[in-house]
């Protein structure tokens, strides 16, 4: 016990040291295992053809990453634009370290491959792509399904989705594509026109009308021009968009390191390859076309072939692998509906189609971590059987109305497939009612000034932030005409493209523009003060051709813009056709329509389905259980350690109290209490007698149970004493001052007290107890505002409570005035006179000697002398006498008969009388001529006691 | 004599009656002592002491008992009087947890927890886990209550079953007052999730009932801390004081993003968890989580409170 508890206090800083670097060590352990696995990159240059039948070649530039294992199955990783084989490094690298071989590269006229950009032209891009399928087919570390045909999945961001959809198309080695905000026509993407006369199939979320003559998306496509022109990856989205789950934080730590690679990637050397002027790397054909469409606003037919050309449209009804189609919420480049498209023609033709909103996009943020590992998740289960089927459902996430520091809060949303596809409902579509009243606008010279709705290319800076871009939108007067639903009584989750029935007619005597009649529609949030949100930043280009000018009015269907909003109750939502947009080329004519609604209702778009949850947290929930069980198990260990603890001694059974070899020693060698022995029989009043530091106190202590002995043992009434033994029920005690809860009264404290112990209020005798506390109406006083003697009083009251077999009074009468002290004296000797036994401790030998049966004298934890009062006190027979001649009465005290032990203290002397009375010495002292000034019995114990004292 | 004023005024007025010591030795004189096989008194039953309706009222009498509950009770109060002098635009739909927060009454009970959830909550469990074995040692009186003899196992459970109930009393306190004040002055609405999501009046209550629960299980390793430091320290103050010391320690780590995964070993880290819960398809996974690290947390510290206890030298 002795060594235990020194061991303890020496060792405890050093053990938790120990414990705090083995708990760190283990946390290290643990995390090592999560070390991604190698990932081994080679650089390759491989040689395409220039064009189709050429001889010359061009040179990609290509890097292959190689997972630990080989042979595997391979992913083709196409960039976006502008972007080139090292903007794709971070998926390549993690798709590796899910066992992929993967192949980036910088496509033509990126990078550092040369050639000049066809725009994923079928004979340029996409053959090229083919070739490097061959390669893969060479390849060694690439399983293959025949010979030169690799097991491989395309995925890429944008232009590179594109390239995987055309490559899906006419390639059947592609096992699998992953095509990411992408796009289905690239005519309908720059040049857009979201309305139609004849009715538009509205069977699926987010439909495009895909007229033809569209409005011309002015500044996404000199973004685009521009990208290729200078290498920057200004098209791409900068950073990845949040995903649910995510903090915030750790968003900002990814924006910090795109923002650090970014200049990188725009910085890189250019490539030796042709530049011709305005027309950078851009083919001849591609940089003419979007010449013609950029001077004039509208598309040529050379031109419309050239952006039919590189759209995957021409191609998707030949695509017949499974694909996972990624689309982003936050895109005004490539909307949702160019992805529906996408979905719908390829599920025509039986493939397997899954469909995904992520809450990025060109203007919102490339995918995040979680959502590639979902795309690599489906590789890996169609390229290597791998994992659990990924299905067809239809995720989007939601964007909450809450954002901290600028970020949304975000929930994904599952439903069991994509709506509208072959086999599959319809969505399902609310009718919003909108108020319909015809309004006239009017469309300003130059179509200048303009609407604001979203700030193409900034989306790296505002996206982040999109509380300000969506509500960046502006409105000009005279410009818009509203049309707004009641508010809405419950909250309503818009998901897709809702349509609307628009009546435009040309106010007459206004002039119609030769092009037609161009407006934008968009579908504002407003909440009941107004405030107004634009979802997802994006407007619905009109345009109605042959619009008659004599005021005969057109209806067209109107696909707005294609997103998930939660609409609360409360808000409206508001449908608003204005004339001119920042973002795209504003008829330049002024002139003036009237709009109205052909049909009162807006179609909303709603897909049920349910929030994702993580997987059952199993880990978390046998966790709980083990804590649980160890819990048990530590209390039932506890209960039996105590059941065990019980040690009685029948023979003891009457004496109040034995202490037997009792040591406390300290950690630091302090000694307290050293093989201290003592017995108190009944009926005893045992002074416990020493100085201050005698030990006294550290014994009252253990023998209450506070201080476990190191040595030895103390029983009452033959139960050994432990911390809390039941026997203690018997002792009442007094310990080194009151404790009492000073806010309650001394009455309450004894009630309380009492209640505390279990015991039944009737043996208390609380009014006996009170009585001798003598604290009159002080008692119902709060402790707090008591002397020292009224708490003291109130302190031995309290032991006094339950009239305890073996009362225990430390230092009883310290604070207690003259009076108080006797009646003191009085009450310990007459309660041990009824049958009880009192052990007093003091400093004071009068006060040992004025109370006490017997004394214990202790000193330095040691006893030092123990016995009845009086026998200690006179010793057993010895006199003392102050006489005037010392020498002269020694010589008369040896000359009686059995008087031995005489001898002289100054002008005392002392002698063993041995049964002679005193008188008869005195007599003969008196006989001799000795003047004896004082006689009496030697007062040993004062001896013993000064002595240790004067030390 | 000994002292003036004060002492000279008690043993003016107070003093034992002489008849006093002859009723007391009568009464030992005629009381039978029965003693039962364990050793103890007749009537004494380990099992009886300290009985959890005693401890409550010891502690429900303190002041700063008291005071906590009343200062719960009143911040609702003080919250709406924030808003109704802010500029705040009434019923709100859109925003945080503090724009939503007049949205309806339980939107302004989910930003009580909100505002309170980082600091209040867990200074609040502190204080009754960290208070309840230092002030008893600061004031001396827990030598008498083991001597008396209260269990020292027993003594612990019962005075932590004790903070426990008082601590969720707080923790219901607190959002039942809130409801009723955010009912009174923003309506018994629909409680609109800062997600978007919105949800009936009912299932917004029956979701921060459930939130209540698991903040009161998360609070868990507060608590246990708190019992340690209690019955490690005869300071009440700096047992409270070092556990909120390392519910702020911990969340100021939890800021540190360069400790990755590294902060879900922190304690506060899934101190927000129920927030899954206003949704209307529960995310149960933080929760759990959060669970098992305030069960970890928290039965370490028990145990180790309980086995500090049990082997302490009471010196107090």
């Amino acid at each position: 016990m002795a060594l235990s508890s020194r061991f303890r206090g020496r060792w405890s800083l050093p053990a938790l040291v120990v414990l705090v670097a083995l708990v760190g060590a283990v946390v290290v352990w643990a995390r090592q295992g999560d070390d991604p696995p190698p990932v081994t990159k080679r650089d390759a240059v491989i040689d395409v053809p220039e064009s189709p039948d050429s001889d010359r070649a061009i040179q990609l530039d290509t890097t292959l990453y190689l997972p630990e294992r080989t042979p595997a199955p391979a992913v083709l990783l196409p960039h976006g634009f502008g972007g080139s084989k090292d903007s794709v490094a971070t998926q390549a690298t993690e798709l590796a370290q899910r066992g992929f071989v993967v192949l980036a590269y910088s496509a033509r006229g990126f990078g550092r491959s040369s050639g000049q950009i066809a725009l994923n032209s079928l004979d340029h891009e996409v053959r090229d792509a083919q070739k490097l399928l061959d390669w893969l087919a060479t390849r060694e570390e690439v399983r293959t399904d025949a010979a030169g045909d690799p097991r491989v999945g395309v995925t890429g961001g944008s232009y590179g989705g594109a390239l995987a959809l055309s490559l899906a198309g006419v390639d059947r080695r592609v096992d699998t594509i992953a095509p990411v905000i992408t796009f289905n026509d690239l005519g309908q993407a720059l040049l857009p026109n979201a309305a139609r006369t004849d009715p538009v199939d509205t069977t699926s979320p987010s439909p495009g009308a895909f007229a033809e003559d569209g409005v011309f998306k002015r500044s996404w496509a000199g973004i685009f021009f521009s990208a290729g022109l200078s290498g920057g990856d200004l098209a791409g989205p900068g950073q990845e968009a949040q995903e649910p789950g995510q903090d915030n934080d750790g968003q900002a730590l990814n924006d910090a390191s795109a923002a650090n690679t970014a200049p990188q990637q725009q910085g890189a050397p250019r490539p030796s390859g042709p530049v011709n002027g305005a027309c950078g790397r851009f083919q001849a054909d591609v940089c003419a076309a979007y010449t013609d469409v950029a001077t004039t606003g509208q598309a040529s037919a050379r031109t419309l072939e050239v952006l039919r050309r590189s759209s995957p449209a021409t191609v998707t009804n030949r695509i017949t692998q499974p694909t996972m189609i990624v689309q982003g919420e936050q895109d005004t480049l490539f909307g949702l509906d160019q992805a529906d498209a996408n979905a719908r023609q390829i599920a025509a033709n039986g493939a397997k189609v899954k469909v995904v909103w992520y809450s990025g996009g060109h203007d919102g943020g490339s995918p995040g971590p979680d959502l590639r590992g979902r795309i690599a998740d489906w590789m890996a289960f169609h390229l290597d059987g791998k994992g659990s089927d990924p299905g067809v459902g239809f995720e989007y996430t939601v964007v909450g109305a809450f954002r901290s520091s600028g970020s949304p809060s975000l929930r994904n949303v599952i439903a069991p497939h994509y709506p509208g596809l072959p086999g599959g409902d319809p969505v399902e579509r609310r009718a919003v009612a909108l108020a319909d009243r015809e309004q006239t606008v009017v469309n300003p010279a130059g179509g200048n000034p303009a609407a604001v709705s979203s700030l193409p290319g900034l989306g790296s800076a505002l996206s982040r932030s999109s509380s300000i871009s969506s509500r960046l939108s502006i409105d000009l007067p005279g410009q818009a005409a509203v049309f707004a639903s009641e508010p809405f009584t419950s909250q309503v989750l818009l998901t897709g493209a809702s349509t609307a029935r628009l009546r435009v007619a040309a106010v007459p005597g206004q002039p119609v523009p030769a092009e037609g009649a161009v407006l934008f529609a968009k579908l504002y949030d407003a909440d009941a003060n107004g405030v107004r949100t634009l979802p997802g930043s994006a407007v619905a280009p009109i345009r109605i051709r042959n619009l008659p000018a004599d005021g005969t009015p057109v209806d067209v269907t109107v696909t707005l813009p294609g997103a998930v909003r939660p609409v609360e109750s409360d808000h409206r939502l508001q449908l608003v056709v204005s004339t001119t947009d920042q973002a795209y080329a504003n008829a330049a004519q002024p002139t003036a329509y009237r709009i109205s609604l052909a049909s009162p209702d807006l179609s909303v778009p709603v897909v049920a389905g349910v929030n994702a949850t993580s997987d059952v947290p199993t880990e978390a929930l046998w966790g709980i259980a083990i804590v649980l069980i160890v819990c048990l198990i530590a209390a039932v260990v506890a209960w039996f350690r105590r059941r065990l603890a019980a040690d009685v001694d029948p023979d003891l059974a009457g004496v109040p109290l034995v202490i037997s070899g009792l040591t406390k020693s300290y950690p630091g060698g302090l000694t307290a209490v050293k093989d201290l022995s003592f017995r108190v029989e009944h009926g005893q009043v045992l002074g416990l007698l020493g100085p201050n530091g005698a030990g006294k106190t550290t014994t009252l202590r253990m023998l209450m149970g506070l201080i476990t002995p190191s040595e030895g043992e103390i029983r009452v009434f033959g139960h050994r004493i432990s911390s809390g033994a039941p026997v203690l029920s018997r002792i009442g005690s007094f310990v080194e001052g009151s404790g009492f809860l000073p806010h309650l009264s001394g009455h309450a404290n004894l009630r309380l007290y009492w209640a505390a112990t279990g015991r039944p209020a009737e043996q208390a005798h609380f009014d006996e107890a009170l009585e001798i506390a003598g604290l009159g109406d002080a008692v119902h006083r709060r402790v707090r505002t008591y002397s020292q003697g009224m708490r003291q009083r109130l302190a031995i009251a309290q032991a006094m409570l339950g009239l305890p077999d073996l009362l225990v009074l430390d230092e009883p009468t310290n604070g207690l005035d003259p009076p108080q002290i006797h009646q003191m004296r009085e009450v310990l000797r007459r309660y041990a006179a009824a049958g009880r036994t009192v052990l007093v401790s003091s400093h004071l030998l009068a006060e040992v000697e004025q109370t006490c049966s017997h004394v214990v004298v202790m000193h330095k934890g040691t006893l030092v002398a123990a016995g009845p009062v009086e026998e200690i006190a006179t010793g057993s027979g010895e006199a003392s006498f102050r006489v005037d001649q010392p020498e002269e009465a020694a010589t008369v005290l040896r000359g009686l008969v059995g008087v031995h032990g005489v001898a002289v203290d100054g002008e005392q002397v002392h002698a063993s009388l041995n049964g002679t009375p005193r008188a008869e010495a005195l007599q003969a002292l008196v006989k001799a001529g000795v003047a004896v000034d004082q006689a009496g019995p030697r007062r040993r114990l004062e001896d013993a006691f000064l002595e240790l004292v004067g030390e | 004599m000994k002292t003036s004023g004060a002492g000279a005024h008690d043993t003016g007025g107070v003093h034992t009656d002489p008849s006093a010591i002859s009723d007391l030795t009568d009464a030992a004189a005629h009381e039978n002592s029965s003693v039962a096989p364990d050793g103890s008194k007749v009537g004494y039953r380990a099992g009886r002491t300290l009985p959890i309706r005693v401890e409550l009222a010891r502690q429900l009498r303190r002041r700063r008992t008291q005071l906590v509950l009343g200062f719960l009770v009143l911040l609702p109060f003080i919250l709406v009087v924030a808003f109704e002098l802010g500029q705040a635009s009434p019923n709100r739909r859109s925003g945080g947890f503090v724009d939503l927060a007049t949205a309806s009454g339980v939107n302004f009970v989910i930003l009580t927890l909100f505002v309170s959830g980082s600091f209040l909550l867990p200074m609040i469990v502190a204080l009754f886990f960290g208070d309840t074995i230092a002030s008893e040692a600061s004031w001396s009186s827990l030598k008498y209550l083991l001597a008396a003899p209260v269990p020292r196992h027993r003594l612990l459970r019962k005075k932590a079953l004790a903070s426990g109930l008082l601590s969720v009393f707080a923790l219901v306190l607190l959002p039942a007052v809130a409801l009723l004040v955010g009912v009174i002055w923003y309506g018994a609405g629909e409680a609109v999730s800062p997600t978007g999501e919105a949800a009936s009046f009912g299932s917004g209550v029956y979701g921060v009932a459930l939130a209540v629960c698991y903040i009161s299980v998360h609070l868990f390793w507060v608590a246990g801390l708190a019992l340690y430091l209690s019955v490690s320290t005869d300071a009440p103050l700096g047992a409270v004081g070092g556990a909120v010391l390392a519910s702020i320690l911990s969340q100021i780590l939890d800021q540190i993003t360069a400790l990755e995964d590294l902060r879900d070993y922190l304690p506060t880290h899934y101190a927000l968890a129920w927030a899954d819960l206003l949704s209307s398809d529960v995310d149960w996974s933080q929760m759990a989580r959060g669970t098992f690290s305030a069960l970890a947390y928290g039965a370490f510290f028990t145990l180790l409170a309980a086995r500090k206890f049990a082997r302490k030298d009471i010196t107090s």
